[in-house]
């Protein structure tokens, strides 16, 4: 999984019909600091996230393995909205 | 399968269901030789890894059905805690055969 920070949201009228009414997110990867590191994704919320929040995000076919996602086209969903991260 | 090392911790209250009571560490991925490479990463785990421990992760679909029958959403799972790491250094060439010397290439007297 990636730590990420939501950045912004996708519309998309035409699109399969397994993804709708899921929500669309834009994420920005982070490092464990809150750095911004490159790239963006797109992932599927399931848990109510909100902009600039810190998440993590699953990605591949275990993404599937989210609520409300098992056999829909989807390989970046987002299962935690982080508190608090520890270094060691 | 990667060899990696706890360095930290992360937390979630609002989380998918499907992981919850499940620990999520942060993981730095690491040559054999201990050095850094890579950017770290979150993991699920499976075996009580702490911090600073050397462990050894894998990533995809297998990583869910790591922590089976609960199978959460993850795409990276610690399956184990190092103990140690031996590394057999490259095997050298086998060394040249003596040269024989003052012999006729007939085998005769000269």
């Amino acid at each position: 999984m990636i730590l990420a920070r939501v950045v912004g949201t996708v519309v998309a009228t035409r699109k399969d019909p397994r993804l709708e009414g899921k929500k669309l997110l834009v994420l920005k990867p982070i490092s464990p600091e809150g750095n911004d590191e490159a790239g963006y994704v797109v992932a599927v919320d399931t848990v109510s996230a909100g902009y600039r929040e810190r998440v993590i995000a699953v990605a591949g076919s275990s993404a599937r393995m989210a609520e409300g996602c098992k056999g829909t086209p989807v390989d970046t969903a987002i299962i935690g909205i982080v508190d608090d991260v520890r270094l060691d | 399968m990667n060899l990696g090392k706890v360095v930290g911790c992360v937390w979630c209250t609002a989380k998918d269901r499907h992981i919850e009571g499940q620990r999520l560490l942060l993981v730095q991925p690491i040559t054999p030789e201990l050095r850094n490479t890579g950017k770290r990463i979150v993991c699920g785990d499976a075996t009580g890894a702490g911090a600073g421990e050397i462990v050894y992760w894998v990533r995809g679909r297998e990583a869910s059905i790591a922590l089976a029958p609960a199978e959460p959403p993850f795409d990276a799972t610690i399956v184990g805690i190092v103990d140690s790491i031996h590394i057999k250094p490259p095997a050298e060439p086998p060394p040249a055969p003596p040269k024989r010397e003052g012999r006729h290439p007939k085998g005769k007297a000269c």
